[in-house]
């Protein structure tokens, strides 16, 4: 019964309410940080650990918070939990650190995150909320790993820093610059909204 | 002397075009898909943007070099900007709302969208991370919010236009949006000869 309640909120964090594709959400970090894959693999870790762990937060004490203040509240837990990420990368991973620069501590501003709090922790019990925020959380990072795989591989030849294409390939280096991430995300869009078509006409109703 | 005051221009140009926070640092994008239906509202979230990244530039950066660093409490910095920032916001809905009501219904609705627009948080971000003066923080907000006002304008503008285009119907909505905006990012890129900072 639990287990196959914890499998539809997967389901539904990976892909029928994907905060990328489906809502867009969060599409700034989705953008600036997938020109290379080692950088998209830590951000998501960041993002997916955030997001539970302020989730679990957030329901933990949903019965105590005052509603006026709920938003202020979800901040600061956000908050926090982003500070100690960016703590541990700067002890950690120093060079990702910087070369992640301001979209660790952007976290905090990731729609994602506090329309997961607003939207689901707030009503919902401790361990579904982690495992909503987990789901989203890597919901997000599939499309994160989707979009910067193609940008390094077209862009620089390499998957995970190792070059892949001959060194006759030439490079697209409009793919790792600002507008590759743009087209990249809009064809990605592109091509999932067109396979969900079809289950709209039969869902009906959405806008 | 001459030198800063140089490079708080050259700061604020740059930011305007060759460094612009939504095409080049992606910031703000989550406001930028939804609002900018309409040339209307996105001249009013555009000048709320301006008026709130310019302040909240100086006022952060007061409190950054003049509580936090003498504390030795930077690693707090991102609750103490995102604090700031809301306040900030939530004072200047309030002031608004007594002295003119009537830039109120302009600005009204746009300003509680702004404490969670990651533009206002990135400015403050960057600007410590590149060590900016007083002078130069402010002239990076005030060129960060033209440039977005600006990028969000034309992008208004061009969906007004859309609106009769026939559009492939999975790429409508935020799609098309995306790829015009890409197009727009390699128009600014035009500009990248000109200035330069980091």
């Amino acid at each position: 019964m639990a287990r196959s309640k914890s499998r539809k909120i997967i389901v539904k964090g990976l892909w029928k309410e994907n905060p990328v594709f489906r809502q867009i959400l969060g599409i700034c970090s989705a953008l600036a940080v997938t020109n290379l894959m080692i950088n998209t693999l830590i951000m998501s870790i960041s993002v997916v650990f955030v997001l539970a762990m302020s989730n679990l937060t957030v329901s933990l004490l949903r019965n105590v918070t005052p509603p006026r203040i709920r938003m202020m509240v979800q901040v600061l837990i956000i908050a926090s939990y982003v500070i100690i990420v960016d703590i541990m990368l700067k002890a950690y991973l120093p060079d990702i650190s910087e070369a992640l620069g301001p979209y660790v501590g952007l976290i905090i501003t990731n729609c994602i995150i506090m329309g997961r709090c607003e939207g689901f922790a707030r009503s919902n019990p401790p361990w579904p909320s982690v495992v909503d925020g987990f789901a989203c959380g890597c919901g997000y990072a599939v499309i994160l790993f989707l979009v910067a795989f193609f940008r390094e591989f077209l862009g620089f030849g390499t998957v995970f820093g190792m070059s892949v294409l001959p060194a006759q390939w030439t490079r697209w280096t409009i793919m790792v610059m600002a507008p590759g991430a743009f087209f990249m995300l809009a064809g990605i869009i592109w091509i999932v909204r067109s396979f969900e078509k079809k289950e709209e006409e039969q869902i009906t109703g959405r806008s | 002397m001459e030198q800063t005051a140089l490079s708080v221009t050259v700061i604020f140009f740059a930011a305007v075009f060759t460094n612009n926070i939504l095409l080049t640092n992606f910031l703000g994008m989550c406001s930028f898909l939804a609002i900018s239906r309409e040339v209307k509202s996105s001249l009013g979230l555009g000048l709320a943007v301006i008026f709130v990244m310019t302040s909240t530039s100086a006022l952060n950066y007061i409190v950054y070099y003049y509580l936090l660093v003498p504390f030795e409490l930077v690693h707090f910095r991102y609750i103490v900007f995102i604090i700031v920032i809301a306040a900030f916001v939530q004072l200047i809905e309030m002031i608004i709302d007594r002295v003119s009501p009537r830039l109120y219904v302009i600005l009204g609705i746009f300003l509680p969208l702004i404490t969670v627009n990651c533009a206002i948080l990135g400015v403050c971000l960057f600007m410590i991370i590149r060590q900016y003066s007083l002078m130069q923080s402010v002239a990076y907000g005030a060129g960060g919010g033209i440039g977005w006002m600006l990028a969000i304008l034309a992008m208004g503008g061009i969906r007004q236009k859309l609106k009769a285009a026939p559009i492939p119907r999975p790429l409508e909505g935020p799609g098309i949006t995306l790829i015009i905006a890409g197009l727009m990012a390699l128009a600014f890129m035009g500009f990248s000869g000109m200035i330069q900072i980091q």
